[in-house]
């Protein structure tokens, strides 16, 4: 039996405004618990919500990047159930009229190929607060800072299908909302997460199997474990003549595997109504087309012009564009040494490694786009090899200052004077005499390959600082001498 | 001088016939020798009152007195005043002190007026009667075993009493108009979003409306000037500036049109308190005014939307009062599902709990539709009905309460004839328009009153007319004490 999977994605996104969605309290990150909860944010009696302007800007913004319609009236309504960290009792949020309404959007997968994948719509809400469960006691600790948080709660249709396609959609939404700056999107910090909706069901089936929810995968690689693994689940529990329960599950990473998480969740009624505190939000076609204007160059649009423009592969030019920040790097290197292959290549290879090496983002590389060109000119004027570059790149991650400082320090200049190659060259061949007389009874088809032990010689005698062109030149000539 | 009016105060203050001081402590007085008859008051707040009508006198005498500088009034102890207990009438915050005041007391404060304390009140203000209040029922002044009407119930009989010539008040489905009714008082509920609803703890958030209950139409006009202002922190506040609603008072009502809606007059209005309304239409017509029978037709759905719309509102308002962060928490809770059970029954009364009950299952999925949305449809179709009416009318009356002050205890078992109280006043509510009660009479010694209700916004013709009435007439100086 052939199985396909189908997912749909509900992503939340922390809106990097200022203050809260209903109030003047910082959302900043990081601060001791419960300072930043102002008398709203605890739903003290008697006080009332203001919408955060800034978030119906950054929501638009969104709604813009992934050619959704924006509505023009949007209402907010309370999601009414009890729990600690939500103060007011009811969460403020969106149901029936959200701020954005059905968009559309193209994901790149790794062969090459693309795909579209629907939006239902995106709408904005509060966040919680936090609960704390461990350091009490055994009772729990409750943190406000995070409560009436704006978020914009992003929902796909059904589209993808496979766990591959899923991390593209939501690398896809990462790279947007970087893009328009309406958020980190530090998945880490909680500025990203995401709950999958997940089923199977029999190839060339037209009707959708029962789905779970996954709660809270917080990162791309749990994203597409938690699928993968919950997928075989289903697939495992219906050959064995099983049914899928409509359910939420938890995702755990350390076992790889889902586990159940409420049973009752089918009993929940959060009798949605909308909020007599606030009024309908009304937007013009004023408001929307000023935002439109404003808008940055999207992923897309970035990986199409630096393909254009730098000459770049289709394939290098969407990895370098899916972050904001490295698409930044690439530019500010390629206006420095005018070498965007180069930088490509540098950035996809060295960079990429290094920064995986210390789990860090582009935005803290060690090694700044300055430096990067700075390198690369060093390679172009042929003052160091490729090999020798590495080394350099190395020295400058180990903040020894920029490519000529490390050159000049650890003297890795190139050696190109051909007296001084001509005489590790006559050592070499002096001291080698075993494979000078095997190069001389070889083929003349098997030669040139033989001069690698050579080059390879010579090389460490200048510890890979000559020139290895120059290095091949002399030495052909000066074995070719011997024949 | 607790006969006084705030007009005549506010004269007295500034010829120098008392200071703010004398009248503070005169008034204090009365409250800590004759309250324990109408429990009018939760809190009274004597050091600070003191304090204010200090600092009064010293501004008065530096000739730079704001508009109610020095004079005594009361607030309703649903309006958060900062640093003293605010109990809504509740058990559940009978430990609540906010640290913030009411957008109201803050206009007060700016007006330089002094506060005498926290009136007693419904608890939430959920009733019709103020027996629902923790702090025990008020009593009517003019019969201590009647009811003063509810939600607003201290702050009438306070006024009634003589204890305070002022107080604020809410409306939400009457709780300003019935006391005022049943007490002999002048209160008006304004247009929804005229005041301020910051720091007003909430029971319905679409109905919910700050006013004043005084003793004449003209200083109901003094306070609603510092009450109805801008304020951003309110999103359903009109952020109109604030008006003067003495300017229109000695024009002329010559020509004013009266609509009288026949809805008004039917079945369940008690016939002398009627009587007493009718009188009153004639006194209008003596005065040059034209009374024109209209039609509210869908009065009759007034009261049944109001008890899904109101019950579902209050419903999450009330969800905050939890037990976590602040008011009752149970004692020694097992876990967290106990201690929101045994928070919320311990610290809620009954007709707390029942409209949160009715709100719940009103909004429940398979219901929502039959009761909330029906109840939203029924409240545009009343608001029509007055958009229709003020398209031939200036002004609608009729009466206030269907009767008289009842008896304590009389319609206590029976929430549906508590909840009929309210209706002539729920309408006004839902629509949004703006109303007061005045006295007009009285039946076997027991007060009635005369509803005026006004097109959206029209507050400052509303007070003329209800002034040029008092100036004819005399029920309003009539006296329970």
């Amino acid at each position: 039996m052939e199985w396909e999977i189908v997912i749909g994605l509900e992503v939340h996104v922390q809106l990097s405004t200022q203050s809260k969605l209903f109030s003047g309290a910082s959302t900043r990150f990081g601060a001791p618990p419960n300072t930043q909860a102002c008398a709203i944010d605890l739903a003290m009696p008697g006080t009332l919500p203001v919408p955060n302007e800034q978030a119906f800007r950054y929501a638009v913004m969104f709604g813009l990047a992934m050619n959704a319609e924006i509505s023009k009236r949007s209402v907010f309504e309370r999601k009414n159930y009890f729990y600690p960290d939500l103060p007011k009792g009811y969460q403020t949020t969106q149901l029936a009229e959200p701020i954005v309404g059905a968009g559309e959007i193209e994901i790149h997968l790794e062969d090459g190929s693309s795909k579209s994948v629907r939006l239902h719509h995106a709408h904005l809400e509060e966040d919680a607060g936090k609960s704390l469960h461990e350091d009490f006691q055994g009772m729990s600790g409750i943190d406000l800072n995070r409560a009436g948080t704006p978020l914009i709660e992003i929902v796909s249709e059904p589209d993808m299908r496979s766990a591959a396609e899923a991390v593209a959609y939501l690398r896809k939404i990462h790279s947007i909302v970087t893009y328009l700056g309406i958020s980190d999107g530090d998945m880490s910090q909680g500025s990203m997460r995401c709950d999958a909706n997940v089923s199977v069901r029999l190839k060339g089936e037209e009707k959708l199997g029962t789905r779970t929810e996954l709660k809270n995968i917080n990162s791309f690689r749990f994203v597409e474990r938690a699928i993968k693994v919950e997928a075989q689940r289903q697939i495992d529990l219906i050959e064995d003549g099983g049914q899928v329960v409509q359910e939420t599950r938890l995702y755990d990473a350390d076992k790889n595997e889902t586990r159940s998480m409420r049973s009752k969740e089918v009993a929940n009624d959060y009798r949605y109504f909308p909020c007599p505190d606030l009024l309908p939000v009304e937007l013009d076609d004023d408001y929307i087309e000023a935002i439109r204007r404003e808008l940055p160059e999207l992923p897309d649009a970035k990986s199409a012009r630096l393909a254009g423009e730098y000459g770049l592969s289709v394939y290098d030019a969407d990895q370098l564009t899916q972050e904001r920040a490295s698409a930044d790097f690439f530019e500010a290197a390629t206006r420095q040494c005018g070498q965007p292959k180069l930088v490509a290549n540098w950035m996809m290879g060295e960079l990429a490694a290094l920064l995986n090496r210390k789990e860090i983002g582009i935005e803290q590389s060690p090694v700044s786009a300055t430096q990067l060109a700075g390198l690369i000119e060093r390679i172009v004027d042929n003052t160091i090899s490729s090999k020798i570059a590495k080394q350099v790149f190395e020295a400058i991650a180990n903040g020894e200052g920029d490519a000529d400082t490390v050159i000049e320090q650890r003297g890795l200049k190139q050696v190109s004077d051909t007296g001084a190659i001509e005489q590790m060259v006559d050592e070499v061949i002096a001291n080698s005499t075993a494979q000078v007389e095997n190069y001389r009874n070889a083929d003349e088809a098997k030669r040139p390959k033989m001069m690698g032990y050579f080059v390879g010689q010579i090389m460490k005698a200048s510890k890979g600082q000559a020139n290895p062109q120059v290095i091949n030149k002399i030495l052909k000539d000066k074995l070719d001498a011997l024949l | 001088m607790h006969q006084l009016t705030i007009a005549e105060i506010i004269k007295g203050l500034r010829e120098k016939q008392f200071s703010s001081v004398e009248i503070t402590r005169h008034l204090l007085e009365r409250i800590q020798q004759q309250d324990a008859r109408y429990n009018s008051f939760i809190t009274v707040t004597a050091e600070q009152a003191l304090a204010q009508a200090t600092a009064a006198d010293e501004r008065l005498a530096a000739g730079k007195a704001p508009a109610l500088c020095g004079v005594p009034i009361a607030h309703k102890d649903i309006f958060c005043t900062r640093g003293v207990r605010t109990s809504c009438g509740s058990r559940m915050l009978d430990n609540f002190v906010p640290p913030y005041d009411a957008a109201v007391v803050e206009g007060f404060e700016r007006a330089g007026a002094v506060s005498l304390g926290k009136t007693n009140m419904d608890e939430f203000a959920m009733g019709s009667s103020n027996e629902s209040s923790f702090y025990g029922p008020v009593k009517n002044p003019w019969d201590t075993s009647r009811v003063p009407g509810g939600s607003s119930g201290g702050s009438a009989a306070a006024v009634a009493a003589l204890l305070c010539p002022g107080a604020t008040a809410t409306d939400t489905g009457g709780s300003i108009r019935q006391p005022a009714a049943l007490t002999n008082t002048t209160g008006v509920k304004p247009t929804y979003g005229r005041v301020s609803r910051w720091g007003m703890v909430a029971f319905a958030s679409s109905l919910d409306q700050g006013g004043p209950i005084a003793r004449t139409a003209e200083d109901a006009a003094l306070m609603l000037s510092v009450m109805a202002d801008v304020d951003p922190r309110d999103s359903t506040n009109l952020q109109r500036p604030a008006e003067d609603f003495t300017r229109d008072l000695g024009q002329s009502i010559s020509g004013l049109k009266i609509g009288v809606p026949k809805e008004y007059f039917g079945e369940g209005l008690d016939s002398a308190t009627g009587e007493r309304v009718q009188e009153a239409l004639r006194e209008y017509e003596k005065l040059g005014a034209q009374l024109v029978e209209i039609s509210l037709p869908h009065t009759h759905l007034a009261v049944p939307a109001y008890y899904v719309i109101a019950p579902a509102e209050a419903s999450a308002n009330l969800s905050r009062f939890d037990g976590v962060r602040y008011g009752y928490r149970c004692e020694n809770p097992a876990d967290l599902r106990d201690l929101y059970m045994r928070s919320r029954g311990e610290g809620f009364g009954e007709e707390v709990q029942r409209r949160i009950l009715v709100g719940t299952y009103a909004l429940s999925a398979g219901y929502y539709d039959a009761y909330y949305n029906k109840a939203q449809q029924v409240r545009r179709l009343i608001k029509q009905d007055f958009v229709q009416a003020f398209g031939q009318v200036d002004v609608i009356m009729g009466p206030t309460a269907p009767s008289p002050a009842f008896a304590l205890g009389a319609k206590q078992a029976d929430p549906v004839s508590m909840y009929l109280e309210d209706i002539y006043t729920i309408a006004i509510n839902l629509a949004g328009v703006p109303a007061m009660s005045l006295p007009c009479g009285t039946v076997d010694g027991l007060p009635v009153g005369l509803q005026i209700i006004g097109n959206y916004l029209d507050e400052a013709r509303m007070l003329n007319v209800a002034h040029q009435y008092q100036r004819a007439t005399d029920w309003h100086k009539a006296s329970a004490v």
